[in-house]
């Protein structure tokens, strides 16, 4: 029936020809080099490569293997790895990933040669990164989130700037809609994003945990003020009760001035600079608080060694190569990222960009979240309900109050973990 | 249960010279069953087992890290489960896709399966080839392509809407609508292999049967009920048990195209079930979701067996 009919020796060549090239992709490697397993995510993974021929210069004896994952799988990759038992031996994670590897123990402590990589960092940052008092991951790059303002507009509005005060933003935010139209907004707050009622939240004199991160603080005077600053902004026709899915193209409903406040981190820089017009005028400005400039949580990534890795040694090298100023100020070059070390900002491609002179003032006055593994799931419930008063169903006392049972349920198995002394 | 495996011992062993004792019998037999038996136990028996066993504890990140850090909580999972709202949001999400997507599929499957057993077409096998083809694409591929289909904008069936003058549809990105545009990818992927089933079945109905039919004055739908749907009955009751089961199971089309959105209208039974395990690491309350689902499907099955019995499609 068949028609062609396959030829021997052309099939067993083939196979031949595959299992061979098969070996030499897993054969042992016996160049009597060090090979260092470095996983790294996104625009990360697609540069380091470039920065890395250097390293591997000064250091003949190591090679670096770079593995990319997506973001958006990565978080469950290093926790699968290490139940797995078969992590690399260092990575970038997320800051806020940080406390969930140490939790687990999967990190290896910073050795005492390696502490002056500590120096010349955001102390917000830096505080991200440390668990019981003592640093576990180095900072890699930094961001924090600050708002993006249609500088036009407002000055249509009658303002240069934004007023530093949540009082006085709200104010130019009704200005601001005045100018752009009744069917606009003035300000974007994703109803499924929780970093901005964070934002909010961090600004205010209360801690968000109490009782050594235990149970929920969110009743607090000034969590209920962030929350009914955050419901007012819906309530009074500044904020569109909007989802980030429902709005196709920020790029677009920022151009026709749906809303003239964006709050972002700076990779929005450059997708700004390469999709709106030219004559769309724009600016950064630091987060107004509820009495002056206010805080926003640090974000970004660090570099972590895993307790696993055979190359400890090695590993740390390239961990002190990649922090390097001077190395830092090239790979921002690259990707745009902003540099850990401070003193990186000094090179003029940093210093000289107006749009991101505002990310250091905001980043020296970020605050860190809370270190509790349950974080990420405690923000996600919290807006949650935030979303819900948004609509209606809770006023801010009775949402605040959700939010802490939530909080402390999720904090149910930690607050058992300190009663019996197994974890700090 | 004792007489199966006999008989098959007895049908083994037809040409026997000498009539081997029962005992002997009933060893061959377990020789036989055993390497089934042997996969059901590891594959199957264990690791249900396991999962009621762990759905019992609050096996988490910190025990991830110290096993001794798992504690035995009865049903406390259970209980949370039950008091989760996103959770009966997924119950009812993935209850409505098996409510649509089993009569759907079956449906577009016996009919093309109908169509292409019929005389007049030709071109058969490429017919096939073409029905069957995104069965066996692969499905982040084919839901990518989806994707662009499905778009507002720029996709083919908005395209096709608004040719007709109606307001183009944001399908995967407004909660009413994400369902049915997951549905028809899904029915679209999947119908191609219920289709070669039944052409399978079909095509060992008699032909004399219809003739008979036919002499006796019954039309293309009198024979297609009277005489197609008994002959593929127990077919048909097989079809539906895998594609309920199937259905239930939903995870990779709503992972790939929505990520459960928009606001959770696509998070089904096992797509919570992944982020509890996965992406929050909670593998005691998965567990028990896990679980909870595989109840739900024997439930659904046992009824349809129940009603397949009832109507006659199986001894």
């Amino acid at each position: 029936m068949s028609l062609i009919r396959p030829d021997r020796r052309k099939t067993l060549g083939l196979l031949a020809g595959a299992a061979a090239g098969g070996l030499a992709g897993c054969g042992p490697r016996n160049d009597g080099r060090t090979h260092l397993r470095f996983w790294a995510m996104g625009n990360e993974a697609t540069n380091v490569p470039q920065i890395l021929p250097e390293f591997e210069r000064l250091n003949p004896d190591i090679k670096v293997d770079v593995q990319a994952l997506p973001w958006t799988a990565a978080h469950q990759k290093l926790l699968t790895a290490y139940a797995g038992d078969s992590l690399p031996d260092l990575s970038q994670v997320g800051n806020t990933w940080v406390s969930e590897m140490a939790a687990i123990g999967a990190i290896s402590a910073m050795p005492a040669f390696a502490s002056d990589l500590l120096t010349d960092q955001f102390p917000a940052v830096l505080e991200t990164n440390e668990i019981g008092g003592r640093a576990v991951a180095t900072p890699w790059y930094v961001d924090t989130r600050l708002i993006f303002y249609r500088s036009d507009l407002l000055q249509q509005a009658g303002y240069d700037a934004i007023p530093q005060t949540w009082a006085g933003w709200k104010q130019a935010m009704h200005a601001v809609k005045r100018v752009a139209g009744q069917d606009k907004y003035a300000v974007l707050l994703p109803v499924n994003e929780f970093e901005q009622l964070l934002t909010f939240g961090l600004q205010g004199a209360d801690p968000l945990l109490r009782d050594q991160d235990t149970r929920g603080n969110f009743s607090s005077p000034s969590f209920v003020a962030a929350l009914a600053f955050y419901k007012s902004l819906f309530d009074e026709g500044l904020a569109p009760v909007a989802s980030s899915t429902q709005i196709s193209n920020v790029w677009t409903e920022f151009e026709r001035g749906w809303f003239s406040f964006y709050f972002s981190g700076p990779w929005t820089v450059g997708d700004f600079r390469n999709r709106l017009k030219p004559e769309t005028q724009w600016m950064t400005s630091g987060v107004p608080g509820p009495t002056g400039p206010g805080a926003s949580a640090p974000g970004g990534s660090s570099l972590v060694v895993y307790r696993s890795s055979p190359h400890q040694e090695a590993a740390w090298k390239l961990v002190r190569y990649l922090a390097d100023p001077a190395v830092q100020a090239r790979f921002n070059g690259i990707t745009g990222n902003l540099p850990a070390r401070e003193s990186a900002w000094a090179t003029p491609a940093v210093a000289n960009d107006p749009a991101i002179a505002a990310f250091k003032g905001q980043l020296s006055r970020a605050k860190a979240v809370p270190k509790v593994p349950e974080w990420e799931r405690i923000v996600t419930e919290m807006q949650i309900v935030a979303e819900r008063m948004v609509r209606g169903e809770y006023t801010p006392e009775t949402a605040a109050r959700e939010i802490d049972v939530r909080a402390d349920r999720l904090l149910e198995k930690r607050r058992w973990m300190i009663e019996q002394g197994r974890a700090s | 249960m004792t007489d199966v495996p006999a008989t098959a011992a007895t049908v083994a062993a037809k040409p026997a010279r000498r009539a081997p004792t029962t005992r002997q019998r009933e060893r061959a037999a377990w020789g036989f069953v055993a390497p089934a038996l042997i996969a059901i136990a590891v594959f199957f028996a264990i690791p249900v087992f396991a999962a009621l066993l762990l759905s019992l504890t609050d096996f988490d990140i910190y025990a991830l890290a110290d096993i001794n850090n798992v504690r035995f909580v009865g049903l406390q999972n259970y209980e949370r489960l039950f008091g989760n709202p996103l959770f009966w949001t997924a119950m009812k999400n993935t209850g409505l896709f098996a409510l649509f997507g089993v009569p759907l599929s079956i449906a577009a499957s016996l009919g093309a399966a109908v169509i292409l057993n019929a005389r007049m077409i030709r071109w058969r096998p490429m017919w096939r080839v073409m029905f069957f083809a995104p069965y066996v694409t692969t499905l982040v591929a084919t839901a990518v392509l989806w994707n662009y289909l499905l778009h507002t904008r720029y996709g083919i069936i908005n395209w096709a809407i608004s040719g007709i003058g109606l307001p183009p549809v944001d399908w995967l990105g407004d909660p009413s609508t994400s369902i049915p545009a997951i549905l028809m990818f899904v029915v679209w992927k999947i119908f191609g292999y219920n289709m070669l089933i039944f052409l399978a079945v079909l095509q060992t109905v008699p032909d004399d049967l219809y003739e008979a039919a036919r002499i006796d004055g019954a039309g293309p739908w009198k024979s297609f009920t009277n005489v197609t749907l008994p002959a593929i009955g127990p077919t048909l009751l097989l079809v539906s048990i895998i594609s309920v089961a199937g259905f239930f199971q939903l995870f990779a089309e709503p992972y790939v195209m929505t990520q459960g959105g928009p606001a959770q209208s696509t998070v089904t039974v096992l797509y919570f079930m992944y982020e509890e395990g996965f992406k929050w690491w909670n593998l005691g309350s998965a567990s028990a979701v896990a679980f909870v689902l595989f109840l739900c499907i024997l439930a659904v099955t046992l009824v349809q067996l129940a009603v397949a019995k009832r109507m006659g499609a199986y001894e």
